[in-house]
């Protein structure tokens, strides 16, 4: 077949490809239309509104927006929130950093003890919370038994106000380390190992190759697993309910427990819209930080 | 020349003894970590064997005197208000459910988006990663009452069909497709095949990779189900697993006395646990794979 003639066949199977191209997408982009672009169409406009389930919804301009800024629960939830981030984003990211650096030692048995640290992380996330609810239970629970040994205790891990919220950050740092642990292997085995053995001709002991070599150049990964150790922490939702259930008070209610609440139990429809783009709101911020920071250095992961 | 020998033979054994001491460091960390992570289950395991009575006594211990195997059975099909049975089968039905149709519409879009030029796709493919920077949180008042609107709150494809199609998985089964080469396509095209006959022939035999790390993380994702469910169904009889333990413990049966029956309690969570685990040590290495992949995610 000549050059031509291929050409030609090609030329007359585009018309016939953008018909399959539709029939193809078609099924998917109806999905995609009426279950997540509708919705977000729907709940930009449901803002606006004061919408009750049982009545039609009715426009009330920037009302829900004032009530966001004199909202004081919603002020105790974003503060709730936040330092749950701050206690589990970075635990978590130090903690899998060292652990993939133990792993990343050529030594017998590191797939036995890969897969062993990321099981918690593939259990079903309500299981591992009704376990450890028992784990931390203040007077049958593992955990102050193990105090007791020692003449400590008992602490109230879920009902005492300061230690609920701690409580949950150690469990998920717990269930999701082996997860981040991986990803940073990932990074750590591209790094090439003559930059090591350059260190090592220089004189470079293990801590200055740690500090000099892996930590900057893992810089992209470590990053990364930040950024998304930051977006699954802001969503935390099913852990509180069933261990705390928000409390005790308001000790461990989030952003998306508000919204839960707000929606199916207050039935403030608009409102609790509202307070979910609250939430998109941080977690887009830290996207664009992160955008912004993966051009000016040059490593996208979108490449 | 002697000397200079025995100085490097002394460096070479300084530097295994190091090596060595290293070693043993390595393995003590690994260890205590990973002690830390079986014990929770070892725990769970041991406290669905007990009696009521051992899940009460003090100080704890962690494996019953007599093993409960009736446990399991008295926690699969527990009472009217907690049947276990049901939500199994129904967990088991949606995730597969979810999982087959993930399959299927994310390859033939992605296919679409990533080898095929159409007018609009630009545009299109542009949208669908737009929304993968918002939650699912933000959605979710509106799908519960477009779910209103079609009287499917309380049904079970209340929790299939809107989760039948992802952004997430168009994206990353098209950003694999984009790798494979051009000329598969071309050589297919001039023995006269057409488009449903290269997709089906030629790229889907090629995308087993992306396809298992797709269906893997669509099951354990649906598995784990937690919000959407715990809003649009109320009827026991329609409840996922998830549900079931996060309300086993608010049952009427155990409102009153102190502390639930953990050991009923843990046989569920345990048998709650065995799809995903046995997903996950089936297929390792494509929950790792999924890693790398979701990378393009951020």
């Amino acid at each position: 077949m000549t050059l031509v003639q291929r050409m030609r066949r090609a030329g007359g199977l585009r018309r016939q490809d953008i018909i399959w191209a539709y029939v193809l997408i078609l099924p998917n982009l109806l999905g995609f239309l009426m279950f997540n672009v509708g919705p977000l169409v729907g709940s930009l406009g449901m803002v606006f509104t004061d919408w009750s389930i049982v009545r039609p919804p009715s426009f009330v301009g920037l009302q829900n927006f004032a009530k966001l800024l004199s909202d004081d629960i919603l002020a105790t939830a974003l503060r709730n929130t936040l330092y749950y981030v701050v206690l589990y984003v970075p635990a978590v990211t130090a903690l899998a950093f060292l652990l993939a650096n133990a792993l990343d030692r050529k030594v017998t048995g590191i797939a036995v003890f890969r897969t062993i640290y990321y099981l918690p992380s593939v259990c079903l996330l309500i299981s591992i919370a009704v376990l450890w609810q028992w784990l931390y239970d203040t007077h049958t629970g593992w955990l102050n038994y193990i105090l007791s040994l020692v003449g400590l205790g008992p602490v109230g891990w879920l009902s005492d106000k300061r230690w609920a919220m701690p409580s949950i950050a150690l469990m998920s740092v717990w269930r999701h380390v082996g997860y981040y642990a991986v990803i940073f292997l990932a990074g750590l085995q591209g790094i090439a190992q003559e930059l090591y053995e350059a260190g090592e001709i220089d004189g470079a002991g293990a801590w200055a190759k740690l500090w000099h070599i892996t930590v900057p150049l893992v810089f992209p990964t470590t990053f990364f697993v930040l950024v998304m150790a930051f977006i699954e922490a802001f969503q935390l939702f099913g852990e509180a309910f069933v261990m705390t259930q928000g409390g005790p008070g308001y000790a461990t209610t989030t952003l998306v427990f508000l919204v839960y609440r707000n929606a199916f139990t207050a039935f403030k429809m608009g409102y609790a819209a509202l307070q979910a783009w609250v939430l998109f709101a941080f977690i887009f911020a830290v996207t664009l930080i992160q955008w912004r920071l993966a051009r000016e250095h040059g490593y996208g992961f979108q490449d | 020349m002697a000397s200079r020998t025995s100085i490097s033979g002394a460096l070479r054994t300084r530097r295994a003894g190091a090596r060595f001491l290293a070693d043993l460091l390595v393995y003590l960390v690994l260890g205590t970590i990973g002690i830390t992570m079986v014990l929770p289950f070892i725990w769970m395991i041991g406290t669905s064997l007990k009696t009521y009575g051992e899940v009460l006594v003090w100080p704890p211990t962690f494996f019953p005197k007599v093993p409960q195997w009736h446990n399991y059975v008295e926690a699969w099909n527990f009472s009217r208000n907690a049947p276990f049975d049901v939500f199994f089968l129904n967990s088991i039905i949606v995730s597969a459910s979810i999982t087959i149709a993930q399959v299927v519409t994310c390859s033939t879009a992605g296919y679409a988006f990533g080898r095929l030029q159409f007018p609009g796709r630009d545009v299109l493919f542009l949208l669908y990663v737009a929304t993968l920077m918002v939650p699912f949180q933000v959605t979710l008042v509106p799908l519960y009452l477009i779910m209103r609107q079609l009287h499917w709150v309380d049904t079970r494809q209340a929790l299939i069909v809107p989760n039948l199609v992802s952004a997430y998985g168009t994206f990353l089964v098209r950003q694999f497709m984009l790798t494979l080469p051009r000329e598969l396509e071309d050589a297919a095209r001039i023995d006269g095949a057409n488009v449903p006959i290269i997709l089906l022939k030629v790229i889907l035999p090629l995308c087993t990779p992306v396809l298992s790390t797709l269906a893997i993380l669509t099951f354990a994702s649906s598995w784990n189900m937690f919000l959407w469910p715990l809003i649009v169904i109320s009827n026991t009889r329609l409840r996922t697993i998830p549900i079931g333990l996060a309300l086993f413990t608010a049952m009427p049966e155990y409102a009153t006395i102190g502390v639930p029956p953990y050991q009923l309690l843990m046989a569920a969570a345990t048998f709650s646990m065995l799809p995903t685990v046995v997903v996950f040590l089936l297929g390792q290495r494509y929950f790792i794979r999924g890693i790398a992949l979701s990378g393009l995610k951020g």
